[in-house]
């Protein structure tokens, strides 16, 4: 009897056609996996993914609201690959956005007499301070004591999240604002500028130049070349000399002050005062974006524009009567069946015919 | 002596590229306790690992108490009645010695606390095995997990008892027991079976001793016809190539001096045990003994790799004792590591990142903040070239090369740099002998240019080849220090198993 046995082989070089196309079947596998909940909530999927495509990438007005939404998902899976680099998981980017843009409310709100032209300097300053410091905490832990930066940066969201509620609720809450959790609008010295008429604002720059900088740090650079070391093997950067201790830390911070800066630039160029839901778990996707993109900046630009896109269409998704939060089962489907694919990308399966006895 | 018990047959075993087992024949009497004796690699685990059905061997045939066995799975060698205690023990930490006893067994719906500690109460008195049934492993040291380990087997009725190197986490009190158990499981009608390269538990404790070398058994030797030179004759073997590749020449100053230095394994426990030694310019100090005595912590120690608990390491007079990594490389340390694949070389990155590992921070190859890239690329090619290492570019995963390539690289990178010392631990394990010439030319280079060689082998040909000085180690201090021209084979032998010349035989 011959019985064929499925066996999985380690590839000592992936193919580049490989790395590219189980990304996309991964997405397609998703779409079609997602289309099953369409179906159970009475929609036609192939219908509703045209329709969402339209919504977000159909009209310049889309086009221009999906762009609002790559702003934030850029800036964080920028922050968040950085640490990625190292082997670093930080899953905290959302509460360092969250502290971040509290840092830069802060300033707008409350400190007095900074000169015009420094407002907008000093704001991001601030974030990204606040967005090292939360991220300081896991990364002191795990450098000394080498606690599971998964699970403290991810822990520390919580926390930062409720924090800026508590403000919101309380202390910060604007008096004029009819009770709504929100605090005071800025002033408009300390609004990043916008566009023309659209709601696009300068926090594409940023987050460009951004991916600029990281791509010549991490190719150019002697301490790009220490990282990548430290991220490909920690035993050979102590063979060869290099601070792990040290990096941990200096990498998980930069991680946190990118991501607070994603914060400020949500407060200071879309909503214009602090509130509630001023992430749309931007800090959540961009891991999903930085993986997709495989950590390469000019890749995460792209995929953060593809994301932007998932994420404005949820209106579109809610005016066909579901709910908007669909669009984050989709992204989490997506993120499943990428991950799923990873194994073809390590491995080659082959299928071996067996005689049995 | 009792019944035969287990007969094994012109077993033969291979794995890709190496012939572990090669028509090895051994036979194991009920009462008896038999050593397994031979250096890393003789093929002594790979052997039991047959016995005890892990793998299957290409050829040759098993047979238990007369009767044709074909294992096909440990559980096949675990209903004959075969048992193995492993050097790392297999057990559930947060469980109780009862339930680890029991793990694994089929029975009832319901656990019987009351009957399975009274078993187990029963088969530590008549052993001597003294353990607390309730206790957690995680309470236990690592005598006594050991003997849960040895319960464990029992409690299986298990009759044919495996060993491998059982005494490696002991201490001298707890081996005298360990044998005394092991000692009334054999007058119980047990065979007992353990492996060891240490001479004087041999001596002290086996009734019978095979001896293994490269795959072969070599001899199977009584206690009582036999002494331990003749024994080390057999582990080691005589019969080498003496084609001496070191010239001699005149050592200049002492650079590295090494001043009672100790330091612990990963485990925690001691590894360097106040070790002294010094290494002059133009001198290549061999060091002989068997894996897993202190050879890697010391090459760690060295490099600064690992904390020295203790003691004073000074290169050229400077003292470099638990030094930053970087100030011992800064100093002219160059390191040949054991392991070159994962921790001399990253394996995913490429052969330019690989040779700059060392140099990357050298004012010729990086500026403040940038790497120089062209520096960089001329450097890395410039050492391809020169050391003939065989790429297909320099930008390739080092990942792709073969083992023989891998260590010209890392050797061109560690050699470069102009070290005042070289520390090398098994720099030709794996390679083959074309690569082996390479490696042991280019260090003999290196000794010509007046850097100081520490050459930690398992090759005891090696070190004839190579060494003006030979230093036997074992359990973390140097046994005796032999100078090339007096020293021999037979002696190193005995002292690598922990003997003394003129103590025994």
């Amino acid at each position: 009897m011959a019985k064929t046995k499925i066996m999985l082989e380690k590839r000592l070089t992936v193919p580049t056609s490989v790395k590219a196309f189980v990304p996309i079947i991964a997405i397609f596998l998703a779409l079609v996996a997602t289309s099953i909940f369409f179906i159970v909530g009475g929609k036609n999927p192939i219908e509703m993914y045209i329709e969402m495509f339209g919504g977000a990438f159909g009209s310049w007005y889309g086009i221009s609201e999906t762009l609002v939404k790559t702003i934030p998902l850029l800036i964080c899976a920028l922050g968040v690959s950085v640490a990625f680099r190292m082997q670093l998981y930080n899953t905290g980017a959302e509460g360092q956005l969250y502290m971040g843009a509290l840092a830069a409310t802060y300033v707008a709100l409350f400190v007095p007499n900074i000169p015009t032209l420094l407002r907008l300097p000093v704001m991001m300053l601030a974030a990204l301070l606040a967005g090292a410091l939360w991220a300081f905490i896991p990364a002191i832990s795990k450098a000394l004591w080498d606690v599971n930066e998964v699970i403290t940066t991810l822990l520390l969201n919580y926390v930062a999240i409720l924090t800026v509620e508590s403000l919101l609720f309380g202390a910060w809450k604007d008096p004029n604002g009819f009770n709504f959790p929100q605090t005071a609008q800025f002033d408009q010295s300390f609004r990043l500028p916008a566009f023309g008429t659209t709601r696009i604002h300068m926090g594409l720059v940023i987050g460009i130049v951004l991916a600029v900088i990281l791509y010549i740090v991490f190719s150019k650079t002697k301490w790009g070349y220490e990282i990548r070391v430290m991220g490909e093997s920690k035993r050979v950067a102590v063979y060869s000399g290099m601070n792990i201790s040290r990096n941990i830390v200096i990498v998980l911070c930069l991680s946190g002050a990118l991501a607070g800066l994603a914060g400020m630039s949500e407060v200071s160029g879309v909503s214009g005062r602090l509130i509630r839901s001023i992430s749309d778990n931007f800090g959540y996707s961009a891991i999903i974006v930085a993986w997709l993109a495989r950590l390469n900046p000019f890749m995460i630009i792209v995929v953060s524009f593809l994301f932007g896109g998932l994420l404005s269409s949820g209106s579109t998704i809610q005016m066909a009567g579901l709910p908007a939060s669909t669009s984050y089962m989709l992204q989490g489907t997506i993120l499943f069946f990428v991950l799923a694919g990873e194994l073809f990308i390590r491995y080659k399966v082959r299928f071996i015919k067996q005689e049995v006895e | 002596m009792g019944n035969l018990v287990v007969e094994m047959k012109n077993i033969r075993k291979t794995f890709p590229g190496t012939v572990a087992n090669d028509q090895v024949s051994l036979q194991i009497f009920e009462g008896e306790i038999h050593a397994l004796l031979g250096e890393n690699g003789a093929g002594k685990s790979t052997l039991m690992s047959i016995l005890t059905g892990l793998y299957k061997p290409d050829c040759g045939e098993i047979y238990i108490r007369g009767e044709k066995v074909d294992f096909k799975a440990p559980k096949d060698a675990i209903d004959r009645g075969i048992g193995m205690v492993h050097q790392h023990f297999k057990l559930v930490k947060p469980f109780t010695v009862a339930e680890n006893v029991i793990l694994g067994l089929p029975g009832k719906q319901f656990i019987q606390q009351d009957e399975i500690v009274k078993e187990i109460n029963h088969i530590s008195e008549q052993f001597g095995l003294k353990v607390d049934a309730g206790a957690k492993i995680w309470q236990l040291s690592v005598g006594e997990q050991q003997r849960v380990e040895i319960i464990k087997m029992l409690y299986r009725g298990t009759n044919i008892m495996i060993l491998d190197e059982p005494t490696a986490v002991l201490t001298p009190q707890e081996v005298g027991e360990l044998f005394r158990t092991l000692r009334s499981m054999a007058d119980k009608n047990c065979a007992i079976i353990f492996i060891t390269h240490k001479m004087h538990e041999v001596m002290e404790f086996a009734d019978r001793i095979t001896v293994l070398r490269g795959g072969k058994a070599i001899a199977t030797k009584e206690n009582k016809h036999t002494s331990s030179n003749e024994l080390a004759e057999l582990m080691v073997g005589k019969q080498m190539s003496m084609e001496r590749k070191n010239a001699g020449g005149e050592l200049g100053e002492v650079v590295l001096k090494v001043d009672k230095v100790c330091a612990q394994n990963d485990k925690g426990l001691q590894a360097l045990n106040n070790i002294s030694f010094s290494i002059r310019a133009g001198e290549i100090l061999g060091v002989a003994g068997v894996a897993g005595n202190g050879q890697s912590v010391l090459s760690e120690v060295l490099s600064g790799m690992r904390e020295a608990t203790r003691g004073k390491i000074t290169l050229n007079g400077e003292d470099i004792t638990n030094k930053p990594v970087q100030s011992i490389i800064d100093a002219g340390v160059a390191f040949i590591p054991e392991d070159r694949g994962s921790t001399g070389l990253a394996g995913n990155l490429s052969v330019i990142d690989n040779i700059m590992l060392k140099e990357y921070r050298c004012k010729k190859f990086s500026g403040g903040i940038f790497m120089k890239d062209k520096a960089v690329r001329t450097r890395a090619q410039e050492l391809v070239d020169t050391y003939d290492v065989k790429i297909p570019n320099i930008d390739c995963p080092v990942k792709m090369m073969s083992g023989g390539n891998l260590q010209k690289l890392l050797l061109a990178r560690e050699t470069s740099f102009g070290p005042k010392l070289i520390v090398a631990v098994y720099p030709i394990r794996g390679l083959d002998i074309g690569a082996t010439d390479f490696i042991h030319d280019l260090l003999i280079a290196e000794k010509a240019k007046g850097a100081a060689i520490l050459l930690i082998s398992e090759d005891l040909e090696e070190l004839f080849k190579m060494a003006d000085n030979i230093a036997v180690m074992y359990e973390g201090e140097f046994m005796d220090t032999i100078p090339y021209a007096k020293a021999n084979v037979n002696e190193i032998g005995l002292l690598m198993s922990g003997v003394r010349s003129g103590t025994n035989g």
